[in-house]
């Protein structure tokens, strides 16, 4: 028998290993992470195993916590919007939108008409740059490689829209209380239409790939199986609900911006499981790519125009009137060195982010910083879940499930 | 949407006279202030509860007011997919004190309480699994705490004799800064030099 071997094994002639009593099957515990390529970030989990059936599965976070929450109490209101960037970087432009719509219902600042519009648009790109990323790198976590080569081709074009929007690929700080940064060049307007056109092929290429594939469909179909009630019990939000059969979305059922206004699907699930909400996270790229084209041809409806700034307290005066006014040029100055106050009081603001529901909850003093500041971000339940979604599965399908809660550590430590 | 959580705020306080300290409807959103030992109960009556039907647990935070006697505020958002509204609900706590946790009802507080604790120094009573959460291993204090300071008591380095990280107190080359930008003309709390001559 070999040494460490707790099998008791039977040999042809009838005879079978000697047992002396102190073999003892036990659990073995082993870390995974924090540096694996599964883990899409640094996840540290401790896993108890029974042979490859997971037991236990205690994550371990923080590995990327950056205090965001203090630096954000000791910056004025602008100055913190760029933090929002670095907390889900998948999607950036989503979180900014949740800080300005909390800052905005504070101030009581309605925005102007034109950058509702810009900001639907570039959250819908938003939208696309996160699930793109999520099924594809979530095909290569259970053995395809070929997906996220295509995807990331797709992601290349929708940076350079950022880019081209805001001059930063990742971390834009495009979104500003009281409208967004800069209006869109037409040019533009039109590259994103040409892009919108030829997105629906690239999609059909993906299901192609991937939809009806053998293995795939055996790596996650009856894989993370969660029902309603579990959905509610674990606070999931965004895709992880709507694959268990709920058919809720902020966008439709707490309209916030122009939501309202635009026509488009909301994708459920029926299973639950891993598979259902990979289709539905398929299906929610086309459904935005729908609304990226109904808000380019409302971008170019005449009295879409003007300008894209509330402007006021919150926001900087027009170059050309600094050059001329002194009063500008004193409000320029004052609000890029004491900020604006808000007034006293507390919001929690939350947007359809991609993965869920982001939200912010905003404690106000009355300063020009914000006394308390706490991000709600939909991944931190998720992963939570981890424990409850794991248990019975095999070690492989763990890699399977945090690819399906679309887990970024960005936002999960902040 | 107002009248709806007036009417919904009005319900709960005749139901539950004992919790509910005060309403309040402010920018579209209820808050309600509750008593912090009847938590559990309190939580329990929202989430079953035919009308309000708060099933979900959206957040669990604190907010630390270092000047009131009841120094924190433990604050709870609720969402009730149902009926779509949302709720907040407000607790206040002595420093000692320490608040029953809602795990029972909610298994999501675990980590939003986790955290809590981690950030506040907050006990949450009868939880079954109260570590750390976000700091690091052997970290002490409670950062989110105003009286922790912004830059931390440790650093941490790879020390290339020892082989390993080490920690050291913080040494700033430069003192940390922090402007207070806010306008001496109006709402700050200082006197200008010169100024007291003319009180």
């Amino acid at each position: 028998m070999m040494d460490g071997d707790i099998r008791q094994n039977t040999y042809d002639d009838g005879s079978h290993d000697a047992g002396s009593g102190e073999q003892k099957i036990r659990n073995f515990n082993i870390n995974f992470g924090p540096q694996h390529p599964a883990a899409h970030g640094v996840l540290r989990m401790v896993l108890e195993l029974d042979g490859e059936i997971v037991e236990r599965a205690d994550p371990h976070i923080g590995l990327l916590h950056r205090g965001t929450e203090k630096l954000m109490e000791n910056r004025t209101y602008l100055q913190n919007l760029p933090y929002l960037d670095r907390l889900d970087y998948v999607a950036p432009m989503n979180q900014e939108h949740a800080w300005c719509l909390a800052i905005e219902r504070l101030a009581g600042v309605e925005i102007p008409r034109r950058a509702s519009l810009i900001r639907v648009l570039y959250s819908e790109i938003g939208r696309v740059l996160n699930h793109l990323l999520n099924v594809t790198t979530g095909a290569m976590d259970v053995g395809a490689l070929t997906p996220p080569l295509w995807g990331f081709e797709e992601r290349e074009k929708l940076m350079i829209f950022y880019e081209r929007a805001c001059g930063a690929r990742l971390h834009s700080a495009y979104f500003r209380p009281g409208g967004v940064h800069q209006d869109l060049p037409p040019d533009l307007i039109d590259d994103i239409e040409t892009w919108a056109d030829a997105f629906p092929k690239v999609l059909d290429d993906i299901h192609y790939l991937l939809s009806d594939n053998r293995i795939f469909k055996q790596r996650t179909v009856d894989i993370g199986v969660i029902t309603e009630q579990e959905a509610l019990d674990w606070g999931f939000s965004g895709v992880m609900v709507r694959g268990s059969g709920m058919a809720w979305d902020l966008r439709r059922s707490q309209p916030y911006e122009c939501y309202d206004e635009f026509d488009f699907q909301i994708p459920v699930g029926t299973n639950g499981d891993c598979y259902d909400r990979y289709m539905v996270r398929m299906q929610e790229m086309a459904e935005a790519t729908k609304i990226i084209k109904q808000c380019i041809a409302k971008l170019r409806e005449p009295e879409n125009q003007g300008d894209v700034l509330a402007r006021g307290k919150l926001t900087p005066p027009k170059r050309k009137d600094m050059k001329t006014s002194m009063e500008a040029l004193i409000h320029h100055f004052k609000l890029y060195t004491e900020g604006f106050k808000l007034p006293e009081g507390e919001v929690y603001a939350c947007v359809e982010a991609p993965k869920g529901e982001f939200g912010v909850y905003l404690y106000s003093d009355g300063t020009n910083k914000p006394y308390r500041a706490k991000l709600r971000a939909p991944g931190y339940l998720h992963l939570q879940a981890m424990d409850h979604m794991a248990k019975g599965h095999q070690l492989a399908d763990v890699s399977a499930l945090i690819a399906t809660m679309d887990i970024v550590f960005g936002e999960v430590d902040r | 949407m107002s009248e709806a959580l007036q009417e919904l705020a009005a319900h709960i306080e005749m139901k539950r006279p004992n919790d509910v300290l005060s309403s309040e409807l402010a920018y579209g959103e209820l808050t309600l202030r509750v008593t912090s030992a009847g938590i559990v109960d309190f939580v329990e009556f929202l989430k079953t509860d035919g009308t309000s039907n708060f099933s979900t647990l959206v957040d669990i935070t604190a907010v630390d007011h270092p000047s009131r006697e009841q120094r924190f505020d433990v604050v709870y958002h609720f969402l009730s997919m149902y009926q779509n509204q949302r709720i907040r609900v407000v607790a206040a706590l002595r420093e000692e004190e320490t608040i029953p946790s809602i795990v029972s009802v909610h298994p999501s507080a675990g980590w939003f309480e986790r955290e809590v604790f981690d950030m506040f120094g907050i006990i949450f009573s009868g939880h079954p699994d109260l570590r750390r959460l976000l700091t690091d291993y052997g970290f002490r204090g409670h950062p989110l705490r105003k009286d922790f300071p912004a830059t931390g008591y440790t650093e941490v380095r790879y020390d290339e004799e020892l082989k390993r990280v080490v920690y050291e107190p913080v040494s700033l080359v430069q003192e940390y800064r922090q402007f207070d930008n806010l306008s001496p003309w109006e709402g700050a709390k200082y006197i200008l030099p010169g100024d007291e001559k003319g009180a």
